[in-house]
């Protein structure tokens, strides 16, 4: 590109791209750069109850690696993130490929309908749910409480993992489900109308031509999946207020983080667990990028 | 990268573009009933939390323990429930009603313009370092922002930002991913020959960009602007951490606290609390809602180009 572009004009190019760059590029080094170098200096510090803060090196690193409470809290959403993505992201694709086959009546209405939650904010949708899943008043206790069935515990131990996937499940199928829908209705028309003259089905066209085509599309939202279920943090903090002893202060990993630094007043620690943590959702995913790519090339 | 272009991808979703007409006319004919009973089915689950929280707003706090949750109560007070909402703590709802969309609309109006004048920086120029500045922030999509959130907390604590406006806008104003969609954007939608047809006419660099290419960039700004809107609006924990004056808080912390009160006040002086929360968070979904709803071209093209780049 710009092979053609005449001399004079170049120099004048030269001087004013900086410009146009520059204004976010300052933001960037001081809100994203700066924070993280930030934590990364501050995680290198301890503070004593003698002699105020000291240098400790990678100590706060080495307690960190074994700390019990922050080994499962990733534990837990590393758990999260094996049972709600991919029921997520089959919904979604299942959806999506639904929306593109043309079989459906209101499919607008269907469409708009399933990607609504979207726009709930996740305090809204956590304390909805909170709400329908209690035993006070929640519409499925009182539904079994009426056909003298138990209660279901949606708020206990056992169920809590699966009542938070619910309900991130709710608010992220219709997102992903949009990307795959636009990714779909990109695919040339001819790539059908030559499968279905060779004789493939509804069904072959999709697993034979639609999936492939799909396959950037889902990288994406398996990236932004790793990303958001290492991150986890309003939906259990706001169900703690409903379920106090199920969901502890270290549940996952960012909630660990943030107790760390508001209610323990342990900056130094906490600046560590945030960019450990940090660096494992870059390596999940790298760690996903690469495994799409290997799969993808033999 | 794919070489899709946005333009053609946003048009592809809209319903009204004739896509194949042929396949139209072919599909019209062999609807499947089963296939949209079950997406009926799976409608209503995605649209069951929202049926109850509408229902939900209509009942006191009483009527919420004391009749069935997926249906009205005898006594029906949704303009009630409003009202008590809007006058709870002096009003303190309008507060963080105006705040959420004080800091939704600042934010996302500068997360926009920023991320389009240096995308069009990137995709228009060439200069020393052009490259490894955006592959930086090309890098820092994956960096999630809540791990982000303490170390900004703790920056801003010391620069004395903690518990200001600007503790909110400041980091919403960065969006890598919007930098690079109208990087993106930009390549195709504008085109280097007319950049070049001004430049002859002497148009400086800077009128070029505010009345030729950001008009140009229009559809690509929208998409950023409307994604860091909902973003913000949606913004839970940068806001419970940077924020303890509650005529600061958003909707989000607002609820949330509304919702602590509620559970810790049983049935004693706070037992209305429990109807104010599902009032207000029916209050604080509908302008998003409405704006979905309304904008949808827009924001189903900006997933579009989003979700086919790669």
């Amino acid at each position: 590109m710009g092979a053609t572009t005449a001399a004079p004009a170049k120099g004048k190019r030269r001087a004013a791209g900086p410009l146009f760059v520059a204004p976010f590029m300052v933001l960037f080094l001081l809100l994203f750069l700066a924070p993280l170098g930030y934590a990364a200096y501050l995680s290198l510090f301890q503070e004593r109850l003698i002699g105020g803060t000291a240098f400790v090196g990678l100590d706060n690193y080495v307690k960190a690696v074994q700390d019990p409470l922050l080994i499962h809290g990733v534990g837990r959403v590393a758990l999260f993130f094996v049972i709600q993505v991919p029921v997520m992201l089959l919904l979604a694709l299942l959806f999506a490929l639904a929306l593109d086959s043309g079989l459906l009546r209101l499919a607008r209405v269907i469409r708009l309908g399933i990607f609504v939650p979207y726009a709930v904010p996740s305090v809204v949708a956590a304390l909805m749910w909170g709400y329908l899943y209690g035993p006070d008043f929640g519409p499925f206790a009182q539904l079994s409480r009426n056909l003298d069935l138990p209660v279901p515990g949606f708020l206990s131990e056992g169920w809590m993992l699966g009542s938070l996937a619910n309900i991130v499940t709710w608010e992220f199928v219709g997102y992903n489900m949009i990307i795959l829908y636009a990714a779909l209705r990109t695919i040339p028309h001819e790539l059908y109308e030559a499968a279905a003259m060779d004789g493939a089905g509804a069904w072959r066209i999709a697993w034979s031509v639609k999936l492939p085509a799909l396959k950037p599309a889902l990288l994406l939202t398996l990236l932004f999946s790793v990303i958001g279920s290492f991150q986890l943090f309003n939906e259990p903090n706001l169900l703690m207020k409903v379920a106090p002893d199920v969901i502890s202060s270290s549940y996952t990993a960012n909630l660990y983080a943030y107790s760390l630094a508001f209610t323990g007043q342990q900056v130094n620690y906490a600046a560590t667990v945030s960019f450990l943590l940090g660096l494992v959702i870059v390596i999940a995913s790298y760690a996903v990028l690469l495994t799409a790519n290997r799969r993808r090339t033999p | 990268m794919t070489t899709t272009t946005p333009t053609v991808t946003a048009v592809a979703v809209t319903d009204t573009v004739p896509v194949a007409p042929r396949r139209r006319r072919r599909s019209r004919s062999r609807r499947s009933t089963p296939l949209t009973i079950a997406m009926l089915a799976a409608l209503a689950y995605f649209l069951l939390p929202l049926f109850w929280l509408l229902i939900a707003s209509t009942k006191s706090t009483q009527d919420l323990f004391n009749s069935f949750g997926l249906w009205f109560s005898d006594a029906p007070q949704l303009l009630a429930n409003i009202k008590a909402t809007f006058t709870q703590d002096d009003g303190v709802f309008v507060h963080w009603l105006l705040n959420t969309v004080m800091y939704a609309v600042v934010s996302s109006v500068g997360a926009a313009l920023l991320a389009a004048a240096a995308g069009y920086g990137f995709a228009k120029f060439r200069f020393r370092g052009d490259r490894f500045g955006f592959n930086l922030v090309l890098g820092a999509v994956m960096v999630p922002t809540t791990a982000l959130a303490i170390p900004t907390y703790l920056l801003f604590a010391e620069a004395g930002l903690v518990n200001t406006p600007w503790a909110i806008i400041l980091p919403s104003l960065v969006n890598p991913f919007g930098l690079y969609l109208m990087r993106v954007y930009a390549q195709d939608a504008v085109p280097d020959s007319i950049l070049e047809a001004a430049r002859i006419d002497g148009a400086g660099e800077a009128r070029i960009f505010f009345t030729i290419a950001l008009r140009l960039l229009a559809p690509g700004l929208v998409t950023v602007l409307l994604f860091t809107l909902v973003a913000t609006w949606n913004n839970y924990f940068l806001p419970l951490i940077m924020l303890n004056d509650p005529d600061l808080y958003p909707i989000t912390v607002g609820l949330s606290s509304w919702a602590a009160q509620a559970q810790n006040g049983g049935a004693g002086a706070s037992s209305d609390m429990l109807a104010l929360v599902v009032t207000g968070s029916l209050i604080s979904i509908l302008p998003l809602v409405v704006a979905f709803l309304l904008l949808q071209r827009y924001w189903q093209s900006g997933l579009a180009a989003g979700g086919v780049k790669q």
